[in-house]
C-alpha cells in the first residue's frame, strides 16, 4: 500500500498515480458523487494535451456509463486509467460537475454561494499549475445519471451503497484531481455530503 | 504566363481568382441582403472561424447530406468562458438538441439558442474524433488560444441515440438540406470544424455551409420558457447590460 487518505466531505484532493498503481475510492456512507479529472503527466508535469476526454472515452466505448472495462481516455484517444474493479455498476461521465454558476440556473439564485466542484477543481487544478482553461467535462464516480428514450437525462438516486468501491488502475503516469462533491440539491450525495477513503497499491 | 520574374509572377497570381469558381452559400430566404455577414462553404475536412457579434443568426447547413459540423464556441472578450457541453444537456433535462435548447457556457450564461432545426440528428455526447483534434486546436490558435481551449464539442447533423443500457446508436444524418440556426446572445467566437462524426462506419463527408446575418432584434423573444432557461437569460442580459 503506498497511500491510504480520507477526503473529507466536500473537500478537494490530488495525487499522481504512477503508471500501473491502482487507486481503490470506497464510497464509506453510499451515494457520495466523486467528480474527478485526470491528466498525463511527465514527472510531476502536467501534459495539457493529456487531459481526460469524457467525449473520446464515450466515443470509444460506444457507451455513455463507466465500469468495470472503461478505459477512460485522453482526446487524442492515449488511455490514462482503466477500471478494473467495480461493486456499483455504472457511473456518469456526461453530467459534469456542479458550479455555482450552474446552481443559479438549476436551483435559483439563492444558491449561487453554496459550495461547487467546480470551485474545488479550480482550487486544486492552481496547486498544479493549471487554470480554468484545463477543467472540461469529468467523471463523477457512484453518480447515476440515466438518458431516456426522447433524450431526457437527470441526476437521479444513486446505485451505491456504504462501503462500495471502484478502482481505477493507472495506464500511465496520471495527476487525479478530485472534488468530494458538495452539492445539497439534487440525489447525486443523497443531500448529505459525507467523506469517502482513498487508497493507492502497487502493482 | 511565366513566374520566372516576379512581374510575371505576379501576374499569374492575379490572374487566378478571374479564372477560378467558388461556391458560396446563397442568402437564406426573406433575409436582406444588407444584414448578410457571413457565406462561406467549408470543404470535408475543413475548418472555419469568426467573431461573431451579439444578435447574429447564425446558419449551418447540410447542402449535400454528409456535412458534420463540430462546434466550438468562447466568449470573443473571456475565451478561458466556453461552450460546456455537460451544462448544456444537464441544465435543460436534455441530451439531444432541438429547437430550444441552450448552448451554455461554463458559467451559466447562453451563448446562443438553437432556433431552428431542420435536421434533430445531432450529438453532444461523442464530440471530435482523434483525428480531428489538431484542425479544431488549429481555429483555437488563431484566435489566441491553445490545446487547453479545445474543450469538448457540438455536433451537428450526426446523431446518435442512447440506449437503456447506456449504448450508442449512430443514427447518421437527416438527409441532404438540413440546416439548424443558432441564435447568438454574447460576442463569441466560432470554431467549426467539417469532419466525419466518431462513430460513421463509413464517412463521406460533405460541404458544410454556414450563413450568418444581424437579427438583433431576435433577442428580445424568447423561444423557450423553461425556467432554467429563463433564469440562463437573466444571467446572460444582466452579464451584458452591466458591461456597457
Amino acid at each position: 500500500m503506498i497511500l491510504d487518505e480520507i477526503v473529507a466531505a466536500r473537500a478537494p484532493w490530488s495525487t499522481i498515480l504512477r503508471a500501473g498503481q491502482s487507486l481503490q475510492i470506497i464510497d464509506l456512507k453510499g451515494n457520495q458523487a466523486v467528480d474527478t479529472l485526470f491528466y498525463a503527466v511527465t514527472g510531476d508535469t502536467v501534459d495539457p494535451a493529456g487531459r481526460y476526454s469524457a467525449q473520446a472515452t464515450i466515443a470509444a466505448q460506444r457507451n455513455i456509463f463507466l465500469t468495470t472495462g472503461s478505459v477512460l481516455r485522453a482526446a487524442d484517444g492515449r488511455p490514462l486509467v482503466t477500471i478494473v474493479a467495480d461493486e456499483v455498476g455504472n457511473h456518469d461521465t456526461i453530467a459534469g460537475a456542479c458550479s455555482k454558476e450552474s446552481n443559479t440556473l438549476r436551483y435559483g439564485h439563492h444558491t449561487v454561494h453554496q459550495h461547487a466542484c467546480a470551485e474545488n477543481f479550480l482550487a486544486e487544478a492552481a496547486k498544479w499549475g493549471m487554470g480554468k482553461r484545463d477543467i472540461v467535462s469529468n467523471v463523477n464516480f457512484f453518480m447515476n445519471v440515466p438518458v431516456e428514450a426522447d433524450g431526457t437525462l437527470g441526476i437521479v438516486d444513486g446505485l451505491s451503497a456504504p462501503g462500495k468501491s471502484l478502482t481505477v488502475r493507472a495506464d500511465t503516469d496520471t495527476l487525479v484531481l478530485v472534488s468530494n462533491c458538495p452539492q445539497i440539491n439534487n440525489p447525486c450525495n443523497g443531500f448529505d455530503p459525507t467523506p469517502v477513503r482513498m487508497v493507492i497499491t502497487a502493482p | 504566363m511565366t513566374t520566372a520574374s516576379t512581374d510575371g509572377a505576379r501576374s499569374h497570381a492575379r490572374s487566378q481568382a478571374s479564372e477560378a469558381s467558388m461556391r458560396v452559400p446563397p442568402l437564406p430566404d426573406g433575409v436582406d441582403g444588407t444584414r448578410l455577414v457571413w457565406a462561406e462553404a467549408v470543404p470535408a475536412e475543413s475548418y472555419a472561424s469568426r467573431v461573431l457579434g451579439r444578435g447574429t443568426r447564425l446558419r449551418l447547413s447540410d447542402p449535400d447530406g454528409g456535412a458534420c459540423a463540430h462546434l466550438l464556441l468562447f466568449r470573443a472578450d473571456a475565451s478561458w468562458e466556453r461552450l460546456n457541453v455537460a451544462d448544456t444537456m444537464k441544465v435543460p433535462w436534455q441530451a439531444y438538441l432541438g429547437v430550444g435548447h441552450p448552448l451554455l457556457s461554463d458559467q451559466g450564461r447562453l451563448l446562443a439558442t438553437v432556433v431552428a432545426d431542420s435536421s434533430g440528428h445531432h450529438d453532444l455526447l461523442c464530440g471530435l474524433p482523434p483525428a480531428g483534434q489538431p484542425t479544431m486546436l488549429l481555429a483555437a490558435i488563431k484566435h489566441g488560444m491553445d490545446v487547453r481551449d479545445v474543450a469538448p464539442s457540438a455536433t451537428l447533423f450526426k446523431g446518435v441515440r442512447v440506449e437503456d443500457s447506456g449504448a450508442l446508436t449512430f443514427t447518421g444524418s437527416a438527409g441532404p438540406g438540413a440546416a439548424v440556426d443558432l441564435l447568438i446572445h454574447l460576442p463569441v467566437v466560432v470554431a467549426v470544424v467539417n469532419t466525419a462524426h466518431p462513430l460513421d462506419p463509413q464517412p463521406a463527408v460533405t460541404d458544410l455551409d454556414i450563413v450568418a446575418w444581424r437579427a438583433d432584434e431576435e433577442l428580445t423573444t424568447p423561444v423557450n420558457t423553461d425556467p432554467e432557461y429563463l433564469r440562463a437569460l437573466f444571467n446572460t442580459e444582466s452579464t451584458w447590460a452591466a458591461a456597457q
